[in-house]
């Protein structure tokens, strides 16, 4: 019963078909797990009764036979996705203990398909952060840890709590999202899964907006064909998003074991960066000859404007946070801290409610939004984007897909990059042009470093091409043969 | 198309000591799309209902909420932009205006700024007695109204009430075309007077549906432009005039002492009739507008866009030309008739199957002055439209004179009743049967010789005898008729 939190989504679905256990088992298990588990800090909420009372119920369906494609699989859901009669926080204490009235899209797809759910997981506040520290609940701790050493490593963000959750059996799967890289690093430094799906795949309604022409929804997971699976259950269109895309979900699960022959395979040159560590450079050679071995033919392409991506990003993204983030004033719901008059009102319950990161990001959003800058940051950044969008289109002339490290570094210890934003928004160097360019990819776990760290390649694919990315992310993983785990010391 | 050169008619000048003047007018009409729902949301609209009724969850800006744009708004804001014959941009977007404000919960108003929906235009506008001036339109634009913020209910707090919040708005804007309050207020009536045509909006001023800021600069007659003030929220006739003429003033005794007018955003007090300062430029917001992340732009097609225009009713400047070339009524009348939807329908079912300047005449003349005097709505007319139609019948068929006609439309007033029958009934009808007619002129004649005498000395005295029949005939004889025999018996 003990090692039921370490089957995949797959094989727990399997499992209860062939009633080896049921799903009140399997949940209770992953309860337990959770419960044991407060050093990684990656569930703010265990919504104990209500998985219990879903886990039954699915029980039920199954005995009748009625069963959804999750049915009975307990995930956990990223405190960005409003959660009906659950408080929501977005890992900010300016949320106080609202607690929504209603169910974001992605998470009611999730239930209508039979799972279950465990709780909220930490993240950094309003997904803003590569190392979950910037959470107002404390820092995630990744369950893994450099060999021989008991340093507290970051699980990367902002969506940490997904990624420690399943890589230490917490879930099954968990709900994730990504701006710039929110869910590819996670995933890359916590030998998971993780998918970004093409912008408008996912609805965003109901989920706490961060920059909402840059955030997707997309799942963690522990294989590729657990994030195909789970993805097909998120994803579709949703009238109450103007931005989600009308089309059809494919059957992403049938497309991980399809065959690659004669596919081209681009790798851009720009992503090959000072000071990239020997090991990622190995691995990503390492990922060209496996893919070659299914058939595959490497191309060197070439995305001029890479180098502006990052700075780009980090302008747009904060512009529109900066605006989004409006809403949390202190009259509504959430915390409010009175001062003497209005204004007062405002910058106290604002100042007080935002932590460094989030007031940081409003600052340069509302700098580069204003009278005077706002052609020579956020229009000079749009065109960038259009200019990256285009360099995609044409590489993906040429090729079907890109392959590129997921994150330029292995997790690093808890603190040690604290004192340096830029240096932390390095992170994001390889995955925030798929979010400028609304571009689907995916990180799977490849090898582990010489200090035993995990380690992720991403494959990045054409838009609403999710099912290339899961063919070509199932071959790395059928490679790379990855099953390493970290050792439980938690 | 900004007509700065235009000066004004003189007799809208300010005169004071030091010269001339003349005022310099622009409007930014707020117009509320007449739609049940709001402008991103579901919500209904419902004027008057309870507090914080008609509200969803993303009008109260909820986390993870999503605007999804009202198709039918947009169409709303295309008839209009099409009424005012402006350019209609295929191509539109919506930015946000970012300020915070407990009525706002969003901390942003969904606005266009960078691409308005409706771009530049040209409105003919009637001014008294004949004359038009023509006002340039510079933009219509959709965006989203804020609440409404209480602030005399408590000592202590702000009460917030968020049913307008959301809802949907045109604001258009004018070229600063207008050099008087009587232009401006004639401006304000005419896109009035087009949006109801086109039921884009129902006008209701009172219940602010229908507002206007003013931007108000004044300068010498033809010389450079002054600094404006634009004052904000006026939602009548009467205090957008007064407003201006205040403020036109103010700025010209700060000029006249050697001061500076300050750009500055006022308030009218309704109460004073004065207008005081609001913000000062210093104080002025930056909105920092970007495009709205959460919407689409706006895609319009040629084939939608010709489908919307050829659906459009007929409007006032058509309906005028028609008037004036069809009907072949005066161009002052016409305008009177077509100043507003209702007017105009009334006005062609009156004259349906009937003499048409007629029906304009007997309109203007009579029902127009009465529902006037007793101040009651065309809508609310105890006199249809189809009874005044029946009186106008009779007149043209000479079955009742104009002056029994007033007596029927009283009588129709007071009791109701159908025309005819009433003069059926009551006797009223013309007499028309010269022989009756001569018989009673001969009576008359017989009667008073010295009378008869004097009209063949003095023609001019002929309308006696008319007064003596007429009085005779309690108003029924057909003045034509004796007339013509009166002349008859005593001219010829």
């Amino acid at each position: 019963m003990s090692t039921l939190n370490e089957l995949t989504l797959a094989g727990a679905i399997s499992g209860m078909k062939n009633k080896d256990f049921s799903s009140r088992e399997l949940t209770q298990t992953h309860l337990d797990a959770i419960a044991d588990a407060d050093a990684l800090n990656a569930f703010l909420v265990t919504t104990k009764e209500a998985a219990l009372n879903m886990a039954d119920a699915s029980d039920v369906r199954r005995a009748r036979g009625d069963v959804g494609p999750l049915d009975g699989i307990p995930l956990g859901i990223k405190d960005l996705f409003c959660t009906k009669g659950t408080r929501t926080t977005a890992g900010s204490k300016i949320l106080g203990e609202f607690t929504p009235t209603y169910e974001s899209t992605v998470s009611a797809n999730l239930w209508r398909d039979g799972a279950v759910m465990l709780g909220k997981l930490n993240m950094d506040e309003f997904a803003m952060g590569s190392s979950n520290e910037n959470s107002a609940f404390g820092p995630v701790v990744n369950p893994w840890r450099a060999k021989g050493k008991t340093q507290k490593l970051v699980p990367g963000g902002s969506s940490g709590g997904s990624a420690a959750a399943v890589t230490a059996g917490l879930c099954l799967g968990a709900t994730a999202t990504d701006t710039g890289g929110s869910i590819r690093q996670p995933a890359s430094f916590t030998g998971t899964v993780g998918i970004k799906p093409t912008y408008g795949r996912c609805s965003r309604w109901g989920i706490v907006a961060f920059a909402s022409s840059l955030d997707q929804a997309g799942p963690i997971t522990r294989t590729v064909k657990d994030a195909a699976i789970m993805l097909g259950s998120m994803a579709g269109y949703d009238p109450k998003d103007s931005t989600s895309i009308k089309a059809e979900v494919p059957d992403f699960a049938a497309s991980c074991t399809r065959s690659l022959k004669g596919l081209r395979i681009g790798v851009p040159k720009e992503y090959r960066v000072e000071g990239m560590p020997a090991e990622i450079e190995k691995l990503w050679a390492d990922g060209m000859n496996w893919l070659r071995a299914e058939g595959c033919e490497i191309v060197d392409v070439s995305l001029p404007h890479t180098k502006y991506a990052l700075p780009a990003y980090y302008i747009i993204a904060p512009a529109e946070a900066s605006s989004n983030l409006a809403r949390y004033d202190g009259m509504r719901y959430g915390v409010r801290v009175d001062g003497t008059d209005l204004t007062e009102t405002y910058e106290k319950s604002r100042g007080q409610g935002f932590g460094e990161e989030v007031r940081r990001r409003i600052m340069i959003g509302a700098y580069v939004l204003s009278a005077g800058f706002y052609d020579a940051y956020y229009i000079r950044a749009q065109k960038v984007r259009a200019r990256i969008a285009e360099d995609f289109k044409n590489v993906f002339e040429r090729c079907d897909a890109l392959l590129t490290p997921t994150a330029p570094s292995a997790a690093f210890g808890i603190g040690s990059r604290l004192n340096d934003p830029v240096q932390m928004y390095l992170n994001d160097i390889f995955t925030v042009t798929a979010n400028l360019a609304g571009l689907p990819g995916i990180s799977v776990p490849a090898a582990l470093d010489s200090s035993g760290l995990p380690l992720g390649l991403q494959v990045i694919g054409k838009a609403l091409d999710e099912e290339t990315c899961f063919a070509i992310g199932g071959a790395l993983e059928r490679a790379a043969d990855f099953n390493a785990k970290p050792d439980k010391w938690w | 198309m900004f007509t700065a050169e235009r000066v004004a008619d003189k007799s809208d000048w300010i005169t004071t000591d030091t010269g001339d003047w003349e005022i310099i007018i622009g409007l930014e009409i707020h117009a509320q799309v007449a739609s049940e729902a709001k402008l991103f949301s579901g919500a209904p609209t419902q004027y008057g209902a309870e507090p914080n009724t008609q509200v969803t969850l993303v009008d109260a800006a909820m986390p993870g909420m999503l605007p999804v744009l009202n198709e039918y708004c947009v169409e709303q804001a295309v008839r209009t932009g099409m009424g005012m014959k402006a350019q209609i941009n295929s191509f539109s977007r919506f930015d946000r205006k970012n300020y915070f404000y407990p009525d706002l919960p969003q901390g942003y108003q969904i606005s266009q700024l960078y691409h308005p929906i409706v771009g530049e235009g040209k409105m003919l506008v009637e001014l008294d007695e004949g004359e038009s001036i023509t006002v340039g339109i510079e933009r219509l634009h959709l965006e989203q109204d804020a609440g409404k913020s209480i602030h005399d209910l408590d000592p202590n707090s702000t009460y917030v009430d968020l049913n307008r919040c959301g809802v949907a708005l045109m604001e258009i804007v004018s070229k600063p075309d207008m050099r008087s309050s009587r232009e401006a207020a004639a401006y304000v009536r005419k896109l009035r007077a087009l949006v109801r045509y086109l039921g884009t909006c129902d006008g209701d001023m009172e219940k602010g549906n229908l507002r206007a800021d003013v931007n108000v600069s004044v300068r010498r007659p033809g010389g450079e432009l002054g600094t404006r003030c634009e004052i904000k929220n006026l939602n009548s006739m009467r205090f957008i005039q007064q407003a201006i003429e205040y403020e036109a003033r103010r700025q010209i005794e700060i000029l006249e002492n050697g001061g500076e007018i300050d750009q500055e955003t006022r308030l009218y007090n309704t109460d004073t009739g004065e207008t005081r300062t609001m913000r000062s430029k210093e104080d002025a917001h930056d909105y920092r507008y970007f495009p709205d992340p959460d919407l689409l732009p706006v895609k319009l097609s040629e084939q939608w866009l010709a489908a919307i225009k050829a659906d459009l009713p007929e409007l006032p400047d058509e309906k005028k030309a028609r008037f004036v070339s069809d009907y072949g009524l005066s161009d002052y009348d016409a305008s009177v008739l077509v100043s507003d939807r209702e007017k105009a329908a009334y006005y062609e079912e009156v004259a349906e199957g009937n003499d048409k300047k007629l029906a304009a005449n007997w309109l203007l003349n009579e029902v127009f002055g009465k529902l006037n005097k007793e101040n009651v709505d065309i809508l609310d007319s105890p006199v249809s439209a189809v009874a005044n139609r029946a009186i106008v019948g009779m007149i043209s068929d000479k079955t009742i004179s104009g002056k029994i006609a007033k007596q029927v439309f009283e009588i129709c007033w007071e009791d109701g009743g159908d025309p005819a029958g009433i003069v059926e009934e009551r006797g009223l009808k013309q007499v028309t049967d010269t022989g009756a007619i001569e018989a009673m002129i001969d009576e008359i004649i017989t009667a008073n010789p010295d009378q008869a005498a004097k009209v063949r000395d003095k023609p001019k005295t002929l309308g006696w005898f008319v007064g003596q029949v007429m009085q005779v005939s309690k108003g029924k004889a057909n003045p034509q008729a004796v007339n013509e025999i009166l002349r008859k018996k005593l001219l010829d």
